[in-house]
């Protein structure tokens, strides 16, 4: 019996979700009485799976063939599948993020694995196995049961944090023992866009809204941004205006984050923008107007107008770091 | 009795509302305040098909019914009432005046642009000295044989400049009195009419309303609606039928107002609560409710009997009566809830205030609602 | 080539949740159902895709797993310019169900894309396509926020956490579509209201299948605490609350 993580990698360096997932899989492995093995795929040294050891993984395999450096879901299920079967594992882990929401189903239906997919802690019971999720968009949470000898969890980002642990990591090399041929899918082209921070990968997502009143304002915005190294984002009507792309619209129909620190800069808080931001840990408003809904969610708010305040905070951090 | 609507008229309401919330919403102030003709929104709503929504499919129109015209011509005019009229002068006047009363040539000719959106039409009845007392027309066509020579001019003409399809209420034989009237239609573009400059209005400033000066304007006699004598019954009748479009649109004006004091009442404080919970301001919120509920109701109770084929132009005045007062009534209150904000037009209930005003006065003034009805009573036939 | 777009029916998205039976059910009286909004958006772009001509689309079929409370959401499918809907009819239980219901039909009935939108907006799962594909065996693209098309190849482009990727697809595929696939959802016109009715809305009976997972019970959120004002001219009062205080920095 384990518990099974897969763990993902950028360019050979883990992702800081990955070992949130790792801490995350030791602490409910103790609780089940087994232990967490993680899964790599892809190329990556040694000194860096190592760093898993911190994290209470005690068994790493990794699967280096050049199949797996691109995602293709169908190998990667069928990887995974393969090391599960063989260390009997009972608990699948995976990120709730693109990656483990296009692995995680199929591995469900491989397994016959219950899913339940963008849990927030750890289960409530394991016998049954009983966990709580978020649903309806952040309105509820909810208990699920599952009712399936293996299951499946993928972690909602940044909902459990890291928990340093260390115990001894060994690594194993394994080889697919599957036909590797899948000409289903081509990558013709990729582009890859090395500014800025990925919005749900950051730490502090610095997000503006209609109030700053045009795009041509947002100067300030992505100061502070630069000085906090954080990801920027923007509000519906922010992007719908073309204001900004479409890939920075925070919300119900656009991304939902839960950075550790979301500033909203001159967004009013409709329900749809707090669907997409209410899992953050800490919210901070500055609007000028009192009465805007977004004071409703924030923990910390600011009355005032957006271009006066932002200089002034990025000086106020410019000074916290200088300290 | 049956409150329910069917899944269509639900659709039609929802797309309505989604056009209205997510485009006319955006550019509806600057539109009012400079005045300027929605050409790309009724170029969209007519691909969405709301330019001809009552004109049979056979013509290429929607083929709905009223009462999805009813809940149409709300959901546009909560937001931009401006575009809610000329929708319906299009529709109840344009349009339906054709349908009902022209000939299977003029129809193909006439109606299916109109339906289609393409055309936009208008209604040319009010003169300088003749509004809702038709039979005081001053404008002639006098019967050349083969055409008709129109000379006059009619004031007060919505989409007098942007339509291009004219229905002209004229005087053939004045001795004949109301016998003597003929409804014409006539394209815009003929030698002859001159239109006059945009007038400079109060509210619904976002629709242009304009005077036509008529000089000897040939107008072959294949385009008279109904036989000869016909044209103001035909004015009456189709009349009847705008009502109910200007009673939505007021219902309209009067709900996307209460709408907005509503959210407005919810988010601001006074006193250390939000105002909503002040009785002065939660009374308020209660009449506006129940009196929109109310002209809600006259209006689909008068497209029902449209619908059904029934009498209804009795109905549809006291629906253009009581949505109309209900629409200023509404929307001061709207006002007066928002404070200093009311005033500007940011928030625009300023704007449907002074929207609301020519509900009241166009069509048949409130007053002339009234001596409908009264008229009715009088005689036992309400 | 054919396209099958798999549709959630929601409460609207402003709808106020609550629970009934000791908070172990969706309370759904009053609610107003809508087409799940990311399904929405799919249905959008392979409506327009199919319109627009000059694409190898010929028909655009939506499919749902539920009992007859969701036609109308259907009917509005069909509204919105959709050739044909499809209900299995039965109640949705879980992914793992509703991926079987699904994929059945499709093993039977030939299409060239089945689209899902990311996620549905009541039990926010994010799973049926990816496993639709998996009962299927065939490719499924994540993230996908557009299509294009080449003659008759179809050109993918897919979101990745650093950039884009633009995909070739040989046979069947589930795309996962995500927002940019379409901008904004279409508004039926008049005469996809009225066609509505006309259009076929064929109702099929359920497979046998397990479902492995059941809600147990519901919560709201607590109420959170009250927000905490600063003064605009004391920003280094907010960054040090925010080190000390909220431990965020």
């Amino acid at each position: 019996m384990s518990v099974l993580v897969y763990i993902e990698n950028f360019n050979g360096k883990i992702k800081k979700q990955s070992f949130e997932l790792a801490s995350y899989a030791s602490k409910v492995a103790a609780g089940m009485d087994t232990f967490p093995l993680a899964l790599v795929t892809g190329k990556i040294d040694d000194s860096e799976l190592q760093k898993l050891g911190s994290y209470g993984i005690k068994k790493t395999f990794k699967a280096e063939n050049k199949f797996f450096s691109v995602q293709n879901d169908r190998l990667l299920a069928q990887l995974i599948k393969q090391v599960a079967e063989k260390e009997q594992a009972e608990l699948l882990l995976f990120s709730d993020n693109a990656t483990g929401k296009a692995l995680a189903p199929r591995l469900s239906v491989k397994l016959k694995a219950g899913l339940v997919s963008g849990v927030v802690a750890e289960p409530i019971s394991i016998s049954p196995f009983v966990i709580a999720k978020r649903v309806f968009s952040g309105k509820a949470s909810a208990k699920v049961q599952i009712n399936a000898p293996i299951k499946i969890l993928t972690l909602a980002v940044n909902a459990f944090g890291l928990h340093e642990q260390a115990v001894n990591n060994e690594i194993t090399t394994i080889e697919p023992n599957f036909d590797l041929n899948d000409e289903s899918l081509k990558i013709v082209e990729k582009k890859e866009k090395n500014e800025g921070i990925s919005l749900f990968d950051a730490d502090i997502v610095v997000s503006g809204g209609r109030g700053m009143k045009g795009p041509e304002n947002w100067k300030p915005l992505e100061e502070l941004a630069k000085t906090l190294g954080a990801a920027t984002a923007c509000s519906r009507p922010v992007s719908d205006d073309g204001w900004r792309g479409h890939e920075e619209h925070v919300g119900q129909t656009g991304k939902v984050i839960a950075p550790n620190l979301y500033l909203a800069v001159g967004i009013s808080g409709a329900t749809q923008h707090v669907a997409g931001i209410s899992r953050s840990k800490c919210i901070v408003a500055i609007n000028n107007d009192a009465d805007a809904p977004i004071f409703e969610v924030a923990d910390y708010g600011v009355l005032g107008d957006a271009m006066q305040v932002l200089p002034k905070l990025t000086e106020a951090f410019n000074a916290f770091k200088g300290e | 009795m049956n409150f329910e609507f069917t899944e269509e008229q639900q659709m039609i309401r929802q797309a309505a509302r989604d056009y209205a919330q997510r485009e006319l919403i955006k550019d509806v102030i600057e539109r009012d305040e400079k005045a300027i003709f929605p050409t790309e929104h009724i170029k969209k709503l007519s691909e969405l098909g709301f330019m001809g929504m009552l004109v049979n499919s056979k013509y290429e129109g929607g083929g709905m019914d009223t009462i999805s015209y009813v809940l149409a011509m709300e959901e546009i005019s909560k937001v931009d009432s401006s575009v809610g009229v000329i929708i319906s002068v299009n529709n109840s006047l344009v349009c339906f005046g054709i349908e009902k009363y022209g000939t299977e040539e003029q129809k193909e000719k006439w109606l299916k642009p109109l339906a289609r959106g393409e055309k936009i039409g208008a209604f040319l009845l009010s003169e300088p000295g003749a509004g809702s007392d038709a039979t005081s027309q001053k404008t002639t066509a006098i019967d050349m044989g083969d055409h008709y020579l129109v000379n006059g001019v009619k004031n007060w003409i919505t989409s007098g400049n942007s339509a291009s399809t004219y229905i002209v209420i004229a005087q053939t034989d004045k001795e004949k009195g109301h016998k003597g009237i003929n409804a014409l239609l006539v394209d815009k573009n003929s030698p002859g009419i001159t239109v006059g400059i945009h007038e400079n209005k109060m509210g619904m400033r976002s629709s242009d309303t304009h005077s036509v000066q008529f000089t000897d304007v040939k107008v072959p006699k294949e385009n008279r609606l109904g036989d000869d004598g016909f044209g103001f019954k035909f004015a009456m009748k189709t009349l009847e039928g705008g009502r109910i479009g200007i009673a939505s649109q007021a219902l309209g004006i009067a709900s996307g107002a209460y709408e907005l004091a509503v959210k407005y009442a919810k988010e601001r404080k006074a006193f250390g609560t939000e105002i909503i919970n002040h009785q002065a301001i939660a009374f308020k919120l209660a009449d506006m409710a129940t009196e929109i509920e109310a002209a809600r109701f006259l209006c689909l109770k008068a497209a029902w009997l449209k619908d059904q084929n029934l009498p209804y132009g009795n109905a549809s005045a006291m629906a253009k009566l009581y949505a109309a007062e209900t629409a200023m009534k509404v929307t001061t209150e709207a006002v007066q809830i928002h404070g200093g904000y009311g005033y500007v037009k940011e928030y625009h209930v300023e704007r449907m205030m002074r929207d609301a005003k020519l509900t009241q006065i166009y069509e048949g003034t409130s007053e002339i609602q009234k001596i409908v009805i009264s008229r009715a009573i009088a005689t036992d036939s309400l | 080539m054919k396209l099958l777009v798999c549709i959630s029916n929601v409460p609207d998205t402003t709808t106020k949740v609550k629970f009934t039976d000791n908070q172990t059910r969706f309370d759904s009286s009053g609610v107003q159902w809508i087409i799940n909004p990311w399904d929405e958006l799919a249905l959008t772009r392979a409506v327009d895709l199919k319109e627009d001509g000059s694409n190898p689309i010929n028909e655009v079929v939506v499919i749902t797993v539920g009992l007859t409370n969701t036609e109308p959401t259907l009917r509005k499918c069909l509204a919105i310019g959709a050739d044909k809907a499809i209900r299995i009819d039965t109640e949705p239980k879980d992914a793992y169900f509703v991926s079987q219901q699904i994929a059945s039909y499709v093993k039977t009935n030939a299409f060239d894309f089945v689209i899902f939108g990311i996620e549905s907006g009541d039990y926010n799962g994010s799973s049926v396509g990816a496993m639709v594909a998996e009962w299927l065996d065939i490719p499924s693209v994540s993230s996908v926020s557009g299509i294009r098309f080449n003659g008759n190849q179809a050109l993918i482009e897919r979101d990745t956490p650093t950039g884009k990727e633009q995909i070739e697809v040989n046979g069947t595929a589930v795309l996962v579509v995500q927002k940019g696939f379409a901008k904004e959802p279409k508004i039926p016109n008049m005469r996809g209201i009225m066609m509505a009715r006309q259009k076929p809305l064929e109702v099929i009976p359920a497979v046998a299948a397990e479902a492995l997972t059941n809600y147990v019970g519901f919560e709201l959120p607590q109420p959170k605490a009250k927000v905490k004002m600063i003064d605009a001219d004391n920003m280094a009062e907010l960054v040090k609350l925010l080190s000390t205080e909220a431990k965020v920095l």
